[in-house]
């Protein structure tokens, strides 16, 4: 019943704030004598109010709130189903929540890629009206960008750091609950716009079209907003928890990677996700307020906008592919038996991304019309990240180089992220230098590139991590058969699809626009059938979970023999994470050498027991 | 046992946990990633202007300036009164400081209706944008300074326990550093005028 009020009172809470933001605007125009209802201003300031509502209503009233007050906090701690649709605290509930809820919206977004590949698929027959098209393809792209955005560091992150790093929760386990609750509201706002007039600008919302158009541009500007505020507060949380949260004993040297990798990149959200909502809320102004940011007959510049909007989103990308590298990484150290090779010069491959991303964002720009001068520098920014990359890379292949490897689904999904993002770093190259990417920009080959890395780089690790930890989140097994018939599958099918799409973009087919030449038609046949095929090996994976996680035989504690603290407690992990507060002892990925155990759990554990002790193997 | 100290949320700690340290870094975080949004809004305005300005009552701006940069300093005295333990003077300095805020903020609102240029020109845009997310702020400080003060009154805080005040007051530093950037950008440099 509790699941039940917490949601209803937020929708609740939610409309009756849309109500009185909407209403109050309406009674201030008419006092100020202007026509009480402006469609921009009304449902922006409604929106405000509504999402206050909202967060006021499913839990923010009942734990900060009350506090203020001097009133008793109750309880948010329910047993079974009933505590995912509440303001639970715990983050193994918080991540389960973000993982679920992202699963579901990553489904509807690639059912929004069959339907561009249906519309694609012939050149004459058209499935979409323009605006249309240009919604589905909007919306494609935003939600895809919020999955890969907070799948991982959501989802998997949540769940993962804090036990790791043996500590029981986050450091701020109510913001973190806020967090999450922030993102129904987004899913329900971006969900919501092609019934309100739709978006014509694809998910860059690039001025002067996002000022100008008659649609629901200000909606999805405040949705999104909305997003990155959820993903500042993650951000910081992670930051601090891994500053202070670990157990004793872990140090920094001996951080499993993929807690290294959450720590870049919740660096990276904290620090650039306002470019994206300060770049939005400018959009916002100019559509509500009639500021004139980027009008440029009256002293504005559209170019500001990309500035502004490349600033965020071009670190963006490795917010999205740094925690892929990060699983990725994790799951090539445990399953080929045998140490990480190069920790110190992986950590700095992260580090380095961190540094470098900030500086490189002018690349996306090279065709907008911004000064020569500033050519050279991008160009040679941006290739100088592909060493801290290469750092990477350089790890994960000495790391499998004469292991044993162990290939489960998650490992397989691991390789396959150093494989496609090998393909999508030689292509970025084209992109990167200013001669080839003035004939490739906005083509296909740009869409190609950029689903290598972010898609067969980050989705293909968050595929990685779903199975890696789904034992530990659910107490039971998934089908390993179905879980590589689902790799085989999504890994060919995902290769087929955008290894081809680099042909009609170098033949200069453009990326937003549903007509190309007619001699692409055979080639654009054949990506949709490959497509639609490919879309299909999803259903695999849904199947697998949804059967695995109901009826699937129990899992062990440390199925996959692993060293890491997660693997060291039961499945699922009791409340607090640890019967007995863990201390670390040695290295994560020590596996064959005679040092000790990376931790011990409980204090009557002997201090260095060889090789043993809570988890060699 | 542990159900009702998990209720507690943020006071549940690890092993040992230094609350305080913990909540200083979250916070410290948090203006770090704010100060983005200023910068970046802060680095619009000279994109599109350069270092040219339109007039502005220069008066009014270097008032509302000290007036700002003066409820800094009985913020701190306020947070080191209640450290020490001293309610009283925590109490009127809390007060003279939302004063000093609503004053800023009514400055502002002045300044914006008697404003020659609107907000439909380059300058104009940044004026009221960058202002208005500021006090924007500012309005925000005061709703947590008036929320600390009530609690004051209530009974709340000690010696040993004030993090509601020192957070507030950090936050109220912070809204003062910004405009210490902001004031110049906007007032004081001064192109050449056409």
């Amino acid at each position: 019943m509790r699941a039940v009020s917490t949601v209803s009172s937020g929708i609740a809470c939610g409309l009756i704030g849309f109500l009185i933001g909407a209403g109050l605007t309406s009674l201030l125009r008419l006092a100020f004598g202007e026509d009480p209802w402006s469609k921009e201003l009304n449902s922006t300031v409604g929106f405000v109010f509504g999402l206050i509502g909202w967060v006021m209503g499913v839990g923010l009233w009942s734990q900060w709130g009350r506090e203020w007050f001097g009133w008793s906090v109750k309880p948010s701690n329910h047993e079974g189903w009933e505590r995912y649709f509440t303001f639970n605290v715990d983050h193994k509930v918080i991540g389960i929540q973000y993982l679920v809820t992202f699963v579901i919206v990553f489904l509807l977004a690639g059912f929004a890629a069959m339907m561009i590949r249906a519309e694609l698929m012939d050149n004459d027959a058209r499935v979409f009206s323009n605006p249309t098209y240009n919604t589905v393809l909007g919306l494609h792209g935003i939600m895809m960008v919020a999955v890969a955005v907070a799948a991982v560091i959501g989802g998997l992150g949540n769940y993962a750091v804090p036990i790791m790093i043996g500590a029981d929760d986050m450091a701020f386990p109510r913001l973190n609950a806020l967090s999450y609750w922030l993102v129904p509201p987004v899913a329900f706002g971006l969900l919501a716009t092609p019934f309100l007039g739709g978006i014509e600008t694809g998910w860059t919302a690039y001025p002067p079209l996002s000022v100008l158009s008659d649609s629901a541009q200000t909606f999805w500007n405040l949705s999104i907003i909305t997003f990155g505020l959820s993903s500042i507060f993650s951000g910081l949380n992670f930051v601090v928890t891994i500053i202070f949260l670990r157990a004793p004993g872990m140090t920094w040297s001996r951080l499993p990677v993929f807690v290294w990798a959450m720590f870049a990149t919740a660096f990276l959200a904290l620090m650039y996700t306002q470019g994206f909502a300060t770049a939005l809320l400018m959009v916002t102004l100019d559509r509500v307020a009639g500021t004139v940011f980027f009008d440029a007959s009256r002293g504005g510049d559209p170019l500001l906008y990309q500035h502004v909007f490349w600033f965020y989103s071009h670190p963006a990308v490795y917010i999205m592919v740094v925690p892929g590298f990060g699983v990725a990484l994790e799951v090539i150290g445990h399953f080929s038996r045998k140490p990480m090779f190069a920790y110190r010069y992986l950590v700095g491959g992260f580090l380095g991304i961190m540094g470098l991303s900030g500086i490189v964002w002018a690349h996306h720009m090279f065709t907008s019309g911004i000064p020569n001068y500033m050519h050279g520098p991008f160009l040679v920014m941006t290739e100088a990240i592909s060493v801290p990359t290469g750092l990477i890379f350089l790890s994960a292949l000495g790391t499998i180089w004469m292991g044993k490897l162990v290939l489960k689904t998650p490992m397989l999904f691991a390789l396959a992220v150093i494989f496609n993002f090998a393909n999508g770093g030689v292509t970025g190259i084209f992109l990167a230098d200013v001669p080839t990417d003035i004939h490739l920009h906005d083509t296909y080959f740009v869409v190609a590139h950029f689903h290598y890395t972010i898609m067969g780089g980050e989705i293909f690790g968050l595929f990685a991590g779903i199975y890696y930890w789904f034992p530990k989140m659910t107490g039971r097994m998934y089908n390993e058969m179905l879980g590589k018939l689902h790799f085989w599958w999504m890994f060919i099918g995902f290769n087929v699809v955008f290894f081809t799409m680099h042909w009609p973009g170098i033949k200069g087919m453009n990326r937003r626009i549903p007509i190309y030449q007619d001699s692409l038609e055979p080639v654009n046949l054949f990506i949709s059938i490959s497509a639609f095929i490919f879309g299909a090996s999803f259903l695999v994976f849904f199947y697998n979970m949804v059967y695995s996680w109901i009826w699937g035989p129990k899992a062990a504690d440390n199925p996959w023999h692993a060293r890491t603290l997660e693997w060291q407690t039961s499945s699922p992990p009791p409340l607090h994470n640890f019967p007995a507060p863990p201390r670390v002892t040695g290295h994560p990925y020590d596996y064959g050498l005679p040092t000790p155990a990376h931790a011990v759990i409980g204090v009557a554990a002997s201090p260095a027991g060889g090789g043993g002790g809570g988890g060699g193997g | 046992m542990a159900l009702a100290a998990h209720a507690q949320g943020a006071e549940h700690g690890s092993h040992g946990l230094d609350r305080l340290r913990v909540n200083r870094v979250g916070l410290w975080l948090f203006f770090f990633s704010e100060s983005v949004i200023f910068g970046l809004l802060l680095s619009a305005r000279f994109f599109l202007e350069g270092i040219e300005a339109d007039h502005l009552d220069q008066l009014l701006g270097l008032g509302i300036t000290v007036l700002l940069l003066a409820s800094s300093i009985t913020a701190f005295t306020a947070e080191t009164a209640i450290a020490r333990g001293n309610r009283s003077l925590c109490n009127w300095m809390l007060l003279a400081t939302i004063v000093m805020g609503l004053l800023f903020a009514g400055g502002v609102a002045f300044e914006w209706s008697s404003a020659e240029f609107t907000k439909e020109e380059a300058f104009g845009t940044s004026f009221f944008v960058m202002t208005g997310l500021h006090a924007t702020h500012v309005i925000s400080g005061v709703a947590m300074l008036a929320m600390a003060w009530v609690m004051l009154l209530r009974g709340h805080f000690s010696p040993k326990s004030y993090w509601g005040i020192e957070g507030t007051v950090k936050y109220w530093h912070f809204v003062d550093v910004v405009w210490v950037f902001f004031y110049p950008a906007l007032y004081l440099v001064q192109g050449v005028h056409s």
